[in-house]
């Protein structure tokens, strides 16, 4: 289990998201997701070998097929794939150096938990990032979501 | 360290208000407001295709108002809820979520008067048929399910019958048909008794009586837990491209809470049962002493209750905090200790010597109980039902609606018991 301040803190300090499995269709999850956290200061790096042989570029941003093949760092992971495919995924992010491995809902491979783990990466398992990075920043509350935010402080700056 | 996990009594203050982002205001401020700027095309185009969070415009959904929302889904521990005009309000907006022309709902028999006619007239109207059952017989409930039975719909406390309801039984029986357990939660409050804990699917509340408390603003609130299955196969709306949001999968997209998202997008936006800003504030401040308030409607009623079963003109009393209530097993399990004892809300029934003719006597002698048509007051309330609200039915229908003609209903206030247990006294013996 994340705690509100791990969430906050791995939001906080990684700006450059490689989102695996994203899809150019605008109505998909992984659309949403990548769109939300561009609008919030994030740089998005799609990676789809799908649209990466055919050079569509999503989000105004150049495609790539794996994380690999990224010409420069990336700080998080978020992936939206199976479960079953996410265990190559986490030994490419744990190759290129990214801080944070985060596997959205529905999304819980242990193994790439633990490997992420013990190499001093932050993991997240089974949780969106755009609905996280609402519930602590701000957006969520307005749409009557229980956020178990509790503080007489304002909310958080974005980055 | 793990996330500390807060109390009712501070959710009932804190949740869903942090200090203003804009300005640093403590209390919440309201947001009277119809729309809200866009800062450009793009931000625009993201709000109105779901992508981003933020407001458009106060018929789907408002600040002040979402902090009522959140309040009351972390009282219920739900995941989300939704806001409206009234209970009754929020109640359609619950069943027109899930519900379509030839689908049908088990309700139990022994509910308020309008959700009744919601069910029994208005809803069939549009081909949906109910089918009502004894609130008290889980297996009543399991009996009248048929194929395309697609919802359970049930009060935690019947008002004005104060039949306890077997949440955890009834939402078993529901959720072996794969439909969600609905359960209209008003009397009980969230502070005395949370359903969603007992295996309950979604929450209805007029935030009229207990939460606001002071018996000045209607609102009605949902809450979803987000843990039904509506991926199931029974639940086409969750999970199809909705034609009325470009495609979106309600269910797929915002998961724990696609069920109020889609109540919000495709039932209050489009019928507009939406709460004004300052009546959401309104009902704010109650919750704000709702932890404290149900204590003394608890404690109150109880004494009340103990008082009327020893006075010579009561012929009955139907309080469910009392330990010879049929159901008393049941209040112990599902209701919050209030001083040691199940806290039973504020709401009994009993029955004045010398019929119809004595139950108007009682009422029309009170000097400060009023005699009116709520509950859930900080003021002591009576009515009598056989001359009021089930007037209109004969003497057979009354008693089929639980409705005796010597029955008067009472929600205990928060004046001191003794001069509420005065003024019953006096109007007994007039």
């Amino acid at each position: 289990m994340n705690t509100m301040e791990q969430l906050r803190r791995v939001l906080d300090k990684n700006h450059t998201i490689a989102v695996v499995g994203l899809s150019a269709e605008w109505h998909r999850p992984s659309f949403f997701a990548a769109k939300y956290m561009q609008e919030h200061g994030y740089r998005i790096v799609p990676v789809n070998p799908r649209y990466a042989k055919a050079g569509t570029p999503i989000l105004g941003e150049t495609c790539y097929a794996e994380l690999t093949d990224i010409p420069f760092a990336v700080d998080m992971v978020d992936v939206f794939r199976r479960t079953e495919d996410v265990w190559p995924i986490a030994r490419q992010a744990l190759q290129i150096g990214a801080q944070c491995l985060w596997q959205q809902i529905g999304v819980l491979n242990l193994e790439a938990d633990a490997l992420a783990r013990e190499a001093g990466m932050d993991s997240v398992m089974n949780r969106c990032v755009k609905i996280e990075h609402g519930r602590l920043f701000g957006g969520l509350n307005l749409v009557g979501v229980n956020t178990g935010v509790i503080s007489a402080r304002r909310l958080g700056a974005r980055p | 360290m793990a996330d500390h996990p807060f109390q009712p009594e501070t959710l009932a203050i804190h949740a869903g208000q942090v200090p203003d982002s804009a300005t640093g205001a403590r209390a919440l401020p309201i947001y009277q407001t119809t729309s809200f700027v866009f800062d450009s095309a793009e931000h625009a185009a993201s709000l109105f295709n779901l992508q981003t969070f933020g407001n458009i415009y106060s018929r789907l959904s408002n600040p002040t108002v979402a902090a009522l929302e959140e309040r009351v889904a972390a009282l219920e521990g739900g995941r989300a809820g939704l806001a409206s005009a009234s209970g009754m309000a929020s109640e359609a907006m619950a069943l027109m979520t899930i519900l379509q022309q030839g689908d049908h709902v088990v309700a139990a028999g022994a509910l308020y008067g309008g959700s009744v006619t919601m069910l029994a007239v208005s809803l069939k109207r549009f081909g949906i048929e109910t089918t009502f059952v004894d609130a008290n017989d889980p297996q009543a409930f399991a009996a009248a399910m048929r194929p395309h039975t697609r919802a359970v719909f049930a009060e935690s406390l019947g008002n004005p019958s104060l039949t306890v309801l077997d949440i955890a039984a009834v939402s078993d029986v529901a959720h072996a048909h794969g439909v969600p357990l609905i359960v209209d939660n008003t009397v009980p409050s969230p502070f005395l008794c949370n359903p969603l804990r007992h295996g309950a699917d979604i929450v209805v509340h007029s935030a009229t009586k207990y939460l606001g408390g002071h018996g000045t603003t209607l609102a009605g609130v949902l809450v979803e837990s987000g843990k039904f299955p509506w991926d199931n196969g029974k639940f086409p709306g969750m999970t199809d491209p909705s034609p009325g949001y470009h495609g979106v999968k309600f269910y797929e997209t915002f998961g724990d809470f696609g069920f109020t998202m889609r109540a919000r997008m495709e039932v209050l936006r489009v019928y507009g049962s939406t709460l004004s800003p300052f009546s959401a504030w309104q009902i704010l401040q109650g919750t704000e002493s709702l932890h404290v308030r149900m204590e003394r409607h608890c404690s109150n009623a109880l004494k009340v209750a103990r008082f009327l079963k020893g006075h010579p003109r009561v012929s009955w009393v139907n309080y469910p905090g009392l330990p010879d209530h049929p159901q008393y097993a049941l209040v112990q399990k599902q209701m919050r200790q209030v001083d040691g004892v199940p806290g039973a809300s504020g709401l009994l029934a009993f029955g004045v010597k010398g019929g119809l003719e004595a139950g108007v006597r009682f009422i029309e002698s009170a000097q400060f109980m009023s005699h009116l048509a709520n509950i859930g007051d900080t003021r002591t309330l009576i009515i009598h039902p056989a001359s009021t609200t089930h007037r209109q039915l004969d003497a057979q229908q009354q008693l089929d609606a639980g409705v005796l003609p010597d029955m008067v209903r009472m929600s205990v206030g928060i004046e001191h018991v003794d001069d509420i247990l005065w003024d019953i006294d006096q109007a007994l013996a007039a």
